[in-house]
């Protein structure tokens, strides 16, 4: 009955659309393409992969979990001092490339990534490379936030602490205060330092675990979802500290929320089935979209 | 959409007698079933303390004690190997019944105290040598039967021929007891005095110390070796074929069943490394094997229940492998750990039937000093109770039973104080 029901009203042949798209294959050099599904190879990707003084590079990289390709083939890259953001309808891989920047995959035994990433010029999957000191320059901040069940003092000093940071009690003070600053929340919680951090409402633990991020002093940020679990002024805050954050780090944002990449973007990266489908300055993506499955996605009518 | 139409909300709310109606008998069932259990517990506390309870207490015989010196000391001097102590005993029994003069009734008569009243004379002359030639009161330890008989465990109605006590000795005993001679003492010996042939000087001290020891051994090396057994297979051991095969025999060994690890302590400890039989080093480490697999088990789970965005903001952050499983996985895990161990030594506590491989079953009198005397545990002296004829044992059986759980209790309750400790409550 309700599928019934579905399949009369528009709806049906929307999701429908989604799974499995219509043929027409030709790739027109003009502004706007007609193309629906990429090629499983060789796709190339609409827009400005490149840019100005690289930060991290992404060279055709693939990511196997098993036998799912989840990331075909993609080049992107990302500079420092701007914040860039990846977009796509659920399961597209976002998350997959994202945890590549930083080898969280590398916990993931099912999971094998080919291709070549550097930052700032350093392959990052070479054997030399220790994943902590990269982990040290490249921070993650996760969907749920996820403070450590210890005080809030102890969740931004874990960083440094483990890091050999600070020399005595008074730097690590003072990392914490700046950190916590930085992320907005010193006001809140400067007289509850010793406070369990899981004490805190959502928006505030995930604002301590931007401080915790920033108190190693990374050169990335990358943010999956940040703002999925909180409301419209947490959300705000959070943009605004990332904004500011941009002066200083590159930032890598995954967001379902379109209004979202256009607040605080600079170039967003539309990700369908695992390619990278367009890239571009975040004004050309959403006014001027190249790739159908780019301006259905932005205008609604997918995802 | 759905929910608004009439009938289907019609349909609900005709459904919803029977679902409650289902509810309700779910829950009577789980009632039932809890208050069987209750009454099965309540029933087994009840007999085991109206059983157990009097063993706490003893009845001992109040007596004008004479250190006389031709008995103590036939060379002039105090000689404590020629000293005759329990002629002492049964000379200050007969000054209260002159009138039996009789071989035969003196040997009844002195068949009322205890071989432990020389022992106890023994050991007072031995701390106080100025004793010789005083006459002091002391009360010595009564027979098990005059015990008995006083606790109402013996039926005086019964013919003579078929009680343990003669007439003739009842009607001492009632003397003894109208001049106000038999007292009722707090029973010291049950936990100070090593096992005994005499129900009345037996106590539960050797095999006290004996699982003491055992468990001391158990969880010095089943803890860490379990704990960390299960960090290695949980976080480090690659995932495959070898990991399964490892996973499947760790449970299956918590299954074993114990007598079969009795069985290897046998072959493996005493008969090929050659540590001595009966020796509490060999019952720990067979304990430990015991409660290994338990230990791993619940360890791991404990490991695994540790919340994974923990982990992967630990690793975010750039935390080596063993800085995120010292620093947040095990803190973490610590409560579920302990509880794991507790269990296995709650396990290796109350296991019998290994140690009676290991020969853990001996009748042995002295309390042990170290993990290489030969000791019995206590669920081992409980069954060499139970298995005496004499009725003063029964009651003693019971007693055990009341100390083990009382360990039981103790260790449990330690468990809680220390999760307490451990956990975090945030
Ligand atoms: N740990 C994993 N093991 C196996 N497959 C995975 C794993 N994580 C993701 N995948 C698969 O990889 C593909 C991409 O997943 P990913 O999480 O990157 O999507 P996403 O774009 O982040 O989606 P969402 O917007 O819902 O978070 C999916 O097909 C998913 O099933
Ligand atoms: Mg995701």
């Amino acid at each position: 009955m309700v599928s019934l029901s579905l399949r009369e009203t528009g709806e049906y042949r929307r999701m429908n659309q989604m799974t499995q798209p219509s043929i027409t294959n030709e790739v027109s050099p003009k502004k706007s393409v007609t193309v629906e599904e990429p090629a499983a190879d060789g796709y190339q990707t609409v827009g400005e992969v490149r840019c100005k003084s690289p930060f991290i590079v992404a060279e055709n990289v693939d990511v196997y979990y098993g036998d799912n390709h989840a990331i075909k083939h993609v080049t992107l890259e990302i500079a420092k001092n701007q914040v860039i953001a990846l977009i796509g309808p659920s399961g597209c891989g976002k998350s997959t490339f994202l945890r590549c920047l930083n080898r969280m995959n590398d916990s993931i035994d099912s999971a094998r990534v080919t291709g070549r990433i550097t930052l700032d010029g350093q392959d990052i999957y070479s054997k030399d490379l220790d994943p902590v000191v990269l982990r040290a320059r490249v921070g993650m901040v996760f969907q749920k936030p996820n403070p450590f069940p210890k005080s809030i003092y102890d969740n931004v000093a874990y960083g440094p602490r483990i890091h050999g940071l600070a020399n005595d009690r008074a730097e690590l003070d003072d990392i914490v205060h700046t950190s916590l600053e930085r992320a907005g929340l010193l006001k809140e919680v400067k007289n509850r330092l010793d406070e369990p951090g899981t004490g805190l409402s959502g928006g505030q633990q995930q604002r301590l675990c931007i401080a915790r991020t920033i108190a190693v002093n990374p050169e990335v940020i990358l943010m999956d979802e940040p703002c999925s679990a909180l409301d419209p002024i947490a959300t705000a805050r959070i943009e605004d500290l990332m904004d500011e954050l941009s002066e200083d780090y590159a930032i890598v944002i995954v967001t379902h929320s379109m209004q979202q990449a256009a607040r605080v973007s600079r170039r967003v990266a539309y990700f369908h089935l695992g390619h990278l489908i367009e890239v571009d300055e975040t004004n050309k993506i959403f006014t001027n979209p190249r790739h159908k499955l780019t301006e259905d996605y932005v205008t609604g009518r997918i995802g | 959409m759905v929910s608004g139409n009439p009938s289907s909300r019609a349909r609900v709310e005709a459904g919803l007698g029977k679902r409650r109606r289902r509810e309700i008998i779910f829950r009577s069932f789980g009632l039932a079933a809890t208050l069987v259990g209750i009454f099965f517990l309540v029933a087994f506390f009840w007999t085991l303390i109206a059983k157990g309870a009097s063993a706490f207490a003893q009845t001992f015989v109040q007596l004008d004690i004479e250190f006389a010196e031709e008995a103590l000391a036939p060379g002039g001097e105090l000689d404590l190997e020629f000293a005759d102590f329990d002629s002492i005993a049964r000379t200050a029994l007969r000054t209260k019944f002159p009138e039996v003069t009789s071989r035969n009734d003196r040997r009844e008569l002195n068949r009322l105290i205890s071989v432990g009243a020389g022992y106890q004379i023994r050991e007072s002359i031995i701390q106080n040598p100025e004793l010789l030639g005083k006459t002091v009161a002391m009360q010595v330890p009564a027979a098990a039967n005059v015990d008995m008989l006083i606790k109402g465990n013996i039926d005086r109605n019964v013919p003579a021929d078929q009680r343990p006590l003669s007439d003739q000795q009842i009607h001492w005993i009632d003397a003894l007891v109208a001049d106000g001679s038999l007292v009722k003492k707090f029973n010291k010996a049950l936990f100070v005095n090593g096992d005994s042939r005499e129900p009345e000087l037996a106590g539960i001290r050797g095999a006290l110390m004996g699982s003491f020891y055992m468990l001391v051994i158990t969880i010095a090396l089943a803890f860490p070796i379990g704990a960390a057994a299960a960090v290695y297979l949980e976080e480090f051991a690659t995932k495959n074929r070898w990991a399964d095969l490892i996973e499947v025999n760790i449970n299956n060994l918590a299954a074993v069943p114990s007598i079969v690890f009795g069985l290897l302590g046998l072959a493996v400890f005493i008969n090929w490394i050659g540590i001595p039989r009966s020796a509490p080093l060999v019952g720990g480490l067979v304990l430990s094997l015991l409660t290994l697999p338990v230990i791993i088990i619940a360890a791991r789970a404990a490991i695994k229940a540790v919340p994974p965005s923990i982990r992967e903001a630990a690793f975010g952050l750039g935390a080596s492998k063993m800085q995120v499983m010292f620093h947040h996985v095990l803190p973490l895990a610590l409560p579920g750990m302990l509880t794991g161990a507790i269990i296995g030594m709650s396990r290796a506590l109350g296991e019998s039937a290994p140690l009676l491989m290991i020969g853990m079953v001996a009748f042995i009198v002295d309390v042990p000093a170290s993990i290489s005397d030969p000791a019995t545990a206590l669920p081992v002296q409980i069954y060499l109770w139970a298995d005496s004829p004499e009725r003063a044992f029964a009651e003693r059986t019971s007693a055990a039973i009341i100390i083990l759980l009382g360990f039981l209790l103790l260790m449990n309750l330690a468990a809680v104080i220390m999760r307490r400790k451990v956990e975090r409550r945030w």
